[in-house]
């Protein structure tokens, strides 16, 4: 139990929070069928936390998530302009942009990598989650102990606020939300405002993936955002119960990808661990294998059809 | 207030439109558009493909952004007064597979009434049910949208607008894909709202249906080409520089018959 307190309380917890949050946001982004722009927003945020170290020289979490949170914006804009300009299709904007900005992270990585300061490759794509220890966290009590409390991890914190901000705002702007994902024209024309509702979206993806970032990596980001998501549309056709499907699944890959991370190995008889935040991707994907299965609303009428 | 410099005309129009322009990439799609809807009318807008009647309407609506022009609801303009108007998009424009019910499609109708603390309440649930009623959807209430024909999200999408109360009805190509049998529910319902007094303007392809069904017409080609009463407007003349010449003389000589000497042609026929 003490074992648990210490190591595995705060990674299970911010795992687990990261998870439903991004699974939240990631409902709409699969309604509008935009599922690849969590995939890049999450990319970049490579590039924005080099950037911000190599200006600011710090790796404290306002400069990183400032670099970041600048790095999408960024992002967004360039995305658009090579829509324009180029003429091309929005997903292949976004790949070309996001890509190219992620290898121009792992060059600057590298590069400032030589010159003897930390900040590795690794944890910028698998994350950290395991180092994630709470060193007070000695027992039960430490759970009601100021002191103890006063030792947790930062991240943790700053997961829970991302989290609750992520909540009020889909339940305070699920209408707009619903109306600018489902017609955005009629939403205009009722001036719900349906740009600034995708924007405030974009936004706060990317303030989750940031969030995300610091626990689980780049690359796994995505998943958490599209798997559940993607997989609770196939168990339903009401957005309300699809959301709720969301969160279980999040949920599930969550506990039972750091839990099998850390045990499976053992049962195989290995004397080792794997990534926690790999398994929870891994289990996500397996969610959604399943969900394509044996979900009950696979079939897709597709565009409308004519009478 | 109204602009007192403003005529009558346009102080009674539920919308009037003055020298709108909207262009994409330095091109213009609608140049210089004047139309001023009259009250209580059902009006037609009619031009070939890429004449810029969809963009009209959702410029007129502020969905698209305006180069020049002025939008004015009832002599006022157009931000303070959108609630007088709902729009009925092409049925081509969302994504059917959207996960919602028919009645959640239609509630959305209702959408800025509601404050985020508010659910749904009964009364509103029997509001959406009065609207799918009008259009002869009320058994299909929780069926999920996927699942419909053509021509019956087209009804939802005419019961979304119902729902509104709105004193203009703006419709992008309702008929567009519906089978007749549809088509001819649909303008039955179009006929009832006149009735009460209120306006419609429809972007309508159907040449041949423009004098059974309308009362005006805006004929527009990136220009205005001609406005006024179907008779006054909707003239041979007009519709050849409207579609640049490439109607027939026969399809020509049939559209602008008056309905009365079609019907005389006819029973020669027989």
């Amino acid at each position: 139990m003490n074992e648990f307190m210490m190591f595995s309380l705060v990674p299970l917890t911010i795992a687990i929070i990261i998870s439903m949050t991004c699974a939240l946001l990631g409902n709409f982004l699969v309604l509008r069928r935009q599922s690849l722009i969590g995939d890049a927003i999450s990319h970049v945020a490579l590039p924005g936390i080099v950037v911000s170290f190599l200006i600011t020289g710090t790796l404290a979490s306002l400069a990183m998530m400032l670099g970041a949170g600048v790095a999408a914006l960024v992002t967004v804009a360039l995305i658009e302009l090579v829509r324009r300009l180029g003429r091309v299709e929005g997903t292949a904007a976004m790949g070309v942009v996001f890509t190219s900005l992620f290898a121009v992270g792992v060059l600057l990585l590298e590069w400032h990598g030589a010159s003897g300061v930390h900040l590795d490759v690794e944890h910028a794509l698998y994350g950290n989650l395991e180092s994630l220890i709470w060193f007070d966290g000695v027992s039960l009590a430490s759970l009601f102990d100021p002191q103890a409390l006063a030792d947790l991890p930062p991240q943790l914190g700053r997961a829970a606020w991302v989290g609750l901000v992520v909540v009020a705002f889909v339940v305070v702007m699920r209408r707009p939300l619903v109306l600018a994902s489902f017609d955005p024209d009629f939403a205009a024309s009722m001036r719900t405002r349906p740009a600034l509702v995708d924007l405030m979206l974009v936004t706060l993806v990317a303030v989750a993936a940031i969030a995300a970032f610091e626990a689980v990596g780049s690359i796994i980001v995505i998943a958490m955002f599209i798997c559940p998501a993607a997989a609770a549309r196939l168990m339903t056709n009401r957005l309300g119960v699809q959301i709720v499907w969301s969160q279980v699944f999040a949920l599930l890959a969550a506990v039972g990808g750091y839990l099998l991370a850390g045990e499976a190995p053992r049962w195989l008889g290995f004397d080792t661990s794997l990534s926690a935040a790999g398994m929870i991707a891994s289990l996500a994907g397996l969610i959604l294998l399943a969900a394509c299965l044996f979900g009950p609303c696979r079939a897709r009428t597709g565009a409308a059809h004519q009478d | 207030m109204p602009d007192s410099r403003l005529g009558k005309e346009v102080i009674a129009s539920p919308l009037a439109i003055q020298g709108l322009t909207v262009s994409y990439d330095h091109r213009p799609v609608v140049h210089s558009v004047d139309f001023v809807t009259p009250p209580g009318s059902m009006s037609a807008i009619i031009g070939p493909n890429g004449a810029g009647k969809s963009t009209l309407l959702k410029a007129a609506l502020g969905i698209t952004r305006r180069l020049s022009g002025e939008v004015r609801v009832f002599g006022r303009p157009l931000v303070q007064e959108t609630r007088h108007l709902a729009f009925v998009p092409q049925r081509s424009s969302v994504d059917w597979d959207f996960p919602a019910r028919v009645i959640d499609v239609v509630g959305m109708g209702l959408y800025r009434d509601l404050r985020w603390w508010q659910f749904g309440s009964r009364q509103l649930r029997q509001r959406a049910m009065e609207s799918l009623a009008r259009v002869g959807m009320e058994g299909f209430a929780d069926r999920q949208i996927g699942q419909l024909s053509g021509g019956q999200q087209q009804r939802v999408f005419l019961a979304r607008a119902l729902i509104q109360e709105a004193d203009l009805t703006i419709l992008d190509e309702p008929f567009a894909g519906v089978d007749a049998a549809t088509e001819a529910a649909i303008i039955q319902v179009l006929k009832s709202l006149r009735d009460e007094g209120r306006t419609l303007l429809c972007v309508h392809h159907d040449l041949a249906t423009v004098r059974d069904y309308f009362d005006h017409v805006l004929l527009m080609n990136v220009r205005r080409i001609a406005a006024g009463s179907v008779d006054e407007a909707f003239t041979e003349e007009n519709l050849q520089a409207t579609y640049g010449g490439r109607l027939s003389p026969v399809q020509l000589a049939r559209l602008t018959e008056s309905p009365s000497g079609r019907r005389q042609e006819e029973e020669r026929r027989w």
